[in-house]
């Protein structure tokens, strides 16, 4: 029989991958103090500044999603 | 040859053909009509073509340039991947989905507005038969409200065009520009169409009901030959920045807490065509060029996403991120395929989002418009939230749901390898599809600034997403539905239902209560022994001069009423009465 593929069951192939992410991100950050960009805004060329428009963007939609959750939620069989 | 035969025609009449045909053969047939209608599109010069005189107008069934080429070529090679990745399903399918698909071209290629109606509506009615295809009491209904409902945007569009041929005389598809009651009418028939809020709640409601393959249909057609028709009509009306980015952000925060995960896909995709339709509404070149090439794109990975969630569904018949995970093990194929998809709509750089997106982003900076830019950037940093992550990792990662199947069918492994492949190949090498755009390129998407930017807002985005699903900040999975507007048309539906029945069920029992019982009832009654009284009303006095007692009153009076039922009075007194009748007649006159 074949065997299953079973990559991220073990805790320690899941770290792995998250410490692979964390440096992909600090890869990402430390070479934009010195790239020279030129962007419509003049914001597009602050260092990092997508980086923390990313995080700050994901915050805020999952706040804001959690609040409207809180609104529209309703039970399965709502309409029938 | 290739000018006897339009593109709609090619499907409408080609499909009328397949139950003509049987196993392999009817396989390739039902392959050949996309892909001949693509080289058709794909070969034909520049013009007008294929039009026919009908009561004192033309219409014209091929107006080819440039901007309605690169949607006929999409529509065609999305029609041929999506054939294939169904090519199991019934005739009846088929047919309407390919009707559906040729409505579509037609709508495209219409020259003038009376075609472009008959298609719309042709548009409309076949692909409700894909919804009624799921067959469950849930999309029985959902398919009578998407026709309802798109009964209602044809109006409209009707409407629109009959005043604008009222107005201006002529019926040419080209710019109209929101001006006057016509064109409104026409932008909302349209709007519809596209799911512009608040007239979009069809799509979320009707799409993840259809069959898996029906929803691969669905997600290529209406709404972006509706993107097409706004192009060609309303470029530049400021109007739809507005609409479209407002479309882009609110359909994310649904799609964060969605569980039906096709559903989380329907949200995505008002999300993208609000980024087309913001580009339609700036309205330069750039956004035009941005609009077509992201519908192009839009289209294969929206379909690649919707045919990987099909493929789970068709296999494990499931489709709730609270009943999914683990599906890598069983799945890898179709998992790297719907991988391939998230990060193309996601606009990872080397993918087609990529490419595409940042021509509208680059409209919106070089038309100054620092709101709109901050929104849509939001925006798409928020597709990669449901779209590039949750959709995959519920469905194949996340926690094991003990759930072992395996790859689908050959047929729809081999339409999302093609679809993955366009993917990749555009955003690595756009140029192909650069040169199909309505307007010439001088367009670079890989700049360091664009490409170090775009990973970084989707990097840490993703952190963000990693770091709230550890903390268990994150809106769990959770079986419940979440009010949209639709609730107005559904428990408004219901109520406006009840309000009518009431009203008008409540003067019908008046009325019924009124002249039937009331009024009827006493003529009937009068009828029965009104002139029996009346006889003996007149009779009493008489009885009483001729010193009658009581028991022969009653006797007397019992005796009328019973010659009155019988209606047997004796001739001579008939004969009399009738006399007095006509001597009274004669004396008033």
């Amino acid at each position: 029989m074949k065997r299953e593929l079973n990559l991220f069951d073990t805790r320690k192939n899941r770290q792995r991958l998250l410490y692979c992410f964390y440096i992909a991100l600090a890869i990402l950050l430390i070479p934009d103090f010195f790239i020279p960009k030129h962007g419509y805004f003049p914001w597009e060329s602050y260092p990092n500044f997508f980086a923390a428009y990313g995080l700050l963007a994901c915050m805020l939609l999952i706040l804001v999603a959690r609040v409207t959750r809180g609104i529209v939620k309703r039970k399965e069989n709502y309409y029938d | 040859m290739i000018e006897g035969c339009p593109p709609a025609l090619l499907f409408v009449l080609g499909s009328l053909l397949i139950p003509c045909f049987k196993g392999r053969i009817r396989q390739l047939y039902l392959l050949a009509i996309p892909l001949f209608t693509l080289y058709v599109i794909y070969t034909i010069p520049e013009g007008r073509y294929w039009t026919y005189h009908f009561m004192n107008n033309v219409l014209m069934l091929g107006h080819v340039d440039r901007l309605s080429r690169v949607f006929g070529i999409v529509f065609a090679l999305i029609s041929f991947i999506a054939v294939l990745f169904a090519i199991q399903e019934k005739n009846a399918h088929h047919i309407s989905a390919l009707i559906y698909a040729g409505s579509a071209l037609g709508v495209t290629f219409a020259g003038d507005l009376f075609t472009l109606y008959l298609f719309w509506e042709m548009m409309a009615i076949t692909s409700t038969f894909l919804i009624l295809a799921g067959h469950t009491v849930a999309a029985r209904k959902a398919a009578f409200r998407y026709v309802l409902i798109h009964l209602f945007g044809g109006l409209c569009l009707l409407a629109g065009i009959a005043v604008r041929f009222y107005e201006t005389g002529t019926l040419e598809v080209g710019y109209i520009g929101l001006k006057g009651i016509s064109s409104y009418l026409i932008f909302m028939g349209v709007a519809l169409n596209a799911a512009v809020p608040p007239l979009h709640p069809w799509l979320k409601d009707a799409y993840p009901e259809a069959t898996p393959s029906g929803t691969v249909f669905l997600s290529a057609f209406t709404t972006k030959s509706a993107v097409y028709v706004m192009a060609r009509m309303f470029p530049g009306a400021e109007l739809l920045i507005w609409l479209g980015a407002f479309m882009t952000v609110f359909p994310i925060l649904y799609a964060v807490f969605e569980n039906n995960l096709r559903r989380v896909l329907s949200y995505s995709l008002i999300n993208q065509v609000g980024f087309m339709l913001c580009g339609v509404g700036i309205g330069t070149q750039l956004a035009l060029n941005g609009t077509a090439s992201h519908a192009f794109c839009h289209i294969l990975y929206k379909a690649l996403l919707f045919m990987s969630m099909g493929s789970v569904l068709h296999m494990t018949g499931k489709i709730r991120c609270t009943d999914l995970g683990g599906l890598y093990k069983t799945m890898p194929l179709t998992c790297v395929f719907c991988m391939v998809g998230a990060a193309s709509i996601s606009a990872f750089p080397l993918f087609s989002g990529f490419v595409s997106k940042s021509m509208i982003l680059s409209a919106a900076g070089h038309h100054n418009l620092v709101a709109i830019w901050f929104i849509l950037q939001f925006a798409s940093a928020g597709v990669l939230h449901h779209a590039g992550l949750k959709v995959p990792f519920y469905a194949f990662f996340s926690h094991d749901s003990g759930i072992r199947t395996k790859e689908p069918p050959l047929n729809m492994l081999i339409a999302m390898g093609i679809t993955s492949f366009f993917c990749v190949f555009l955003g690595v090498y756009p140029e192909p599809l650069y040169r199909l755009l309505p307007y010439p390129v001088d367009y670079i998407p890989y700049t360091v600034t664009h490409v170090m930017g775009q990973l970084q807002l989707l990097m840490f985005f993703a952190l963000g997403f990693a770091l709230l699903l550890l903390s268990g900040y994150h809106p769990p999975e959770m079986r419940a539905i979440h009010l949209d507007l639709d609730w107005f048309y559904r428990i408004g539906g219901k109520g406006f239902y009840r309000l009518m029945d009431i009203s008008w069920n409540g003067l019908n029992g008046f009325c019924e209560r009124l002249f039937v019982k009331g009024f009827g009832g006493w003529a009937g009654r009068f009828s029965q022994h009104g002139f029996a009284r009346l006889t003996v009303l007149f009779a009493a006095p008489f009885w009483a001069l001729f010193g009658y007692d009581k028991e022969e009153t009653d006797r007397r009076s019992e005796a009328i009423f019973l010659l009155y039922r019988k209606s047997a009075f004796p001739i001579g007194l008939s004969a009399a009465a009738a006399t007095g009748l006509v001597v009274l007649i004669f004396l008033l006159n």
